[in-house]
């Protein structure tokens, strides 16, 4: 293989190695845009992942797995809703405790499964013409239909952001509830929906992974994806579309992992790569932040009360 | 559309007995919800209780690795509670406490020239010097770019899980260790003594007993403590007071992460003689910690007693692990669950909870024109 060759194949692969990212990411932008952190993103993705393997093996239907990863993931930001928009819960740690969990349930459901194949999983669908372009097309339109389905939702929820009323709800509610509330707002439904809508992301992001990408279940296989959507989600200024460059960032620091490790360098020392990358986006991000005095939404971490307005 | 209204007042003060009173409901809540999970996941849960309870207090062996396991614990959770009480999310105590065994274990084995008297010294200082560094990182990054503690310090753990990895797998492999990622025992100068036959190593369990105390005090009693808790409490009270941020964010963080660094040392001299692949030194005793400290309501004191009660999980989980087979991923489940309970179980000291039927009190609701009521 020439370089060039190289360098086409890396960019090819890092688009599926960042697609369970970027449906998080979308996911999390959601969560908090209406004001809420959410930390439960590992375990929830590490839910969708055991859950997915597990209704694949048991009904062979890819499809189901999808929905059944996606409704457990959507039940878990309920509980993450319910925790801290209803009981009001430190938002920081409600997450880190459905972390555990999603660690816990899914290592006991899926102790069965180790060492198994997928009975199925998603194959490529090139798409007829755009796939025959030559350079972009490869890299971009010959991929399994869930890494068309994420980058299609990038365009979808910018649209719903921006131009929707929809969307000037949900940012209203992440930047000032008090008065969103006053303008007519639920901010309550708002919050619920976009948490439960995070959740059910996560759920489809960590699905992808032991039905296509892996394709095997291994016990905590997400690996601190979850983590790194979260660190995407403040490094992509809470906006769709710089969610996309952030995941394909990611989708390539991983595969740049995968390449040197061939060349010999250590495989711990490259697997802390993501996580020193991780730091490091973050550094950038605060300067950024600071410079063009943009930032999280205002009322993030904050939960609503009505009578302490 | 509401037949029943949920509203939550905010209590003015909280009784002492709501206070004592509530963790306990909630652990006793969340284990009835883990025994459902049980259920539905095909493990018998009254088989696992049993075991679990058993296998933690139910014998002196039990007992005495109870006692064991207790010591990180105690001692990430002192730190962790200092940290949260000033809302600093140091949630790498795991991290801190595997870079204080990889300092601990350089001081054990490539230092030369330490007399043997001063060699365990020497690794508790290193370790708690490591564990505070480590710390610091995301502290500064907190304090000076406000940049957020919690994925920071996580990151952290991972970086410091591989760097254990790389070691024991790489450049600090030992010479008679066949294929297995150790490195060599450490010399019989840098093993911590033990009680009797048991795994106590009894120096780092008086060290996590002071530091608890000493926590307790410094948070209570002193004027740093008495700004750690306004700036936990009422942050902008604290800077028209004049109180430094930075220093109270650098010395909480560094506090805890020097505690959890000294957890490292007794786990690499106290336990296994050795440094090894990181799952072997620490089960997630620094996520188990975060627990210890909520449970114990950030009260260093009350780390003591949540410390061992939920070591005493972690003994119990290991002996259902092996008679039920189940993966060690079990305690992050019991973990869980049992944070969550007690997070909402604080909802009912901080807020009185009213229930009102609008519908059946207030007739006159229902006769306003345009207004639904369903019952």
């Amino acid at each position: 293989m020439t370089i060039w060759d190289q360098i086409l194949s890396a960019l090819r692969a890092a688009v599926p190695a960042a697609a369970p990212l970027l449906y998080g990411t979308l996911g999390e932008v959601t969560a908090e845009r209406s004001g809420v952190v959410n930390l439960g993103m590992e375990g929830m993705m590490l839910m969708g992942a055991v859950v997915a393997f597990a209704v694949t093996q048991a009904t062979g239907n890819v499809w189901l797995a999808l929905l059944a990863a996606a409704l457990i993931g959507a039940l878990m930001g309920l509980i993450h809703a319910f925790a801290t928009i209803s009981l009001r819960v430190n938002q920081v740690v409600a997450g880190l405790a459905l972390t555990m969990i999603g660690t816990g349930i899914s290592g006991i459901m899926g102790k069965r499964f180790i060492g198994m194949p997928p009975r199925v999983q998603l194959k490529p669908v090139p798409i007829p013409i755009l796939s025959d372009i030559p350079v972009i097309g490869p890299i971009l339109f010959n991929h399994d239909v869930l890494v068309y389905i994420a980058l299609l939702m990038v365009p979808l929820m910018w649209f719903l952001f921006y131009k929707t009323r929809w969307g000037v709800s949900l940012r209203s509610v992440g930047e000032d509830p008090a008065t969103a509330d006053a303008m007519g707002v639920n901010v309550f439904r708002v919050r619920y929906l976009a948490v439960t809508f995070g959740g059910l992301m996560a759920g489809i992001g960590g699905a992808y992974l032991p039905i296509v990408y892996t394709p095997a279940w291994i016990e905590g296989m997400t690996a601190g994806a979850g983590w790194i959507v979260i660190a995407l989600t403040i490094f992509s200024m809470w906006d769709p579309a710089r969610a996309l460059l952030g995941a394909y960032l990611f989708g390539g620091v991983r595969i740049l992992q995968y390449r040197l490790q061939k060349l010999g360098v250590s495989p711990p020392l490259l697997n802390t790569l993501p996580f020193v990358f991780t730091i490091l986006v973050l550094l950038i991000s605060a300067g950024e932040t600071m410079r063009k005095r943009l930032g999280a939404p205002a009322a993030l971490m904050k939960p609503y009360a009505r009578e302490e307005r | 559309m509401n037949w029943v209204s949920i509203r939550l007042e905010k209590r003015l003060d909280t009784p002492r007995w709501l206070n004592a009173v509530t963790p306990v409901l909630s652990v006793l809540a969340a284990l009835v919800f883990i025994a459902v999970l049980f259920y539905i996941l095909g493990v018998n849960p009254l088989v696992a209780y049993r075991r679990i309870f058993m296998g933690a207090f139910g014998s002196l062996y039990g007992l005495s690795e109870t006692l064991t396991k207790a010591i990180p614990l105690i001692l990430c959770g002192a730190g962790l509670a200092i940290s949260f009480r000033a809302r600093v999310y140091n949630i790498g105590a795991e991290g801190q406490l595997l870079v204080g065994a990889i300092a601990a274990t350089w001081v054990a084995l490539f230092v030369p020239g330490i007399p043997d008297p001063l060699r365990l010294p020497a690794m508790f200082v290193a370790g708690a010097l490591a564990g505070a560094l480590w710390a610091l990182i995301p502290g500064l990054l907190k304090a000076k770019l406000r940049q957020d503690e919690v994925l920071t310090s996580l990151m952290l753990v991972y970086i410091a899980s591989e760097l254990v990895n790389h070691l024991v797998y790489g450049p600090w492999k030992g010479a008679q260790e066949w294929g297995f990622p150790y490195t060599d025992k450490f010399p019989p100068s840098a093993i911590i003594p033990h009680l009797g036959t048991t795994r106590i190593h009894y120096p780092t369990l008086i060290i996590a007993v002071l530091a608890a105390i000493l926590a307790y005090y410094f948070i209570q009693r002193t004027r740093w403590g008495f700004e750690i808790r306004v700036t936990g409490e009422n942050p902008e009270a604290a800077r028209y007071a004049g109180m430094n941020y930075l220093r109270t964010v650098l010395l909480v963080i560094g506090i805890s992460g020097a505690l959890a660094g000294i957890a490292g040392v007794g786990e690499v001299a106290g336990i296994h003689g050795r440094l090894r692949y990181p799952q072997g030194i620490s089960p997630g005793y620094g996520f188990t910690a975060i627990i210890v400290a909520w449970l114990a309501r950030l009260n260093p004191l009350a780390v003591l007693l949540t410390g061992f009660l939920i070591s005493g999980l972690l003994v119990g989980g290991d002996a259902i692990q092996l008679a039920l087979n189940l993966p060690a991923a079990t305690v992050h489940l019991f973990n869980g669950v049992i944070l969550l309970f007690v997070l909402s179980g604080d909802l009912f000291t901080r807020y009185r909870v009213r229930i009102e039927f609008p519908a059946r009190m207030a007739p006159a609701v229902a006769v306003r024109p345009g207004v639904e009521v369903k019952e």
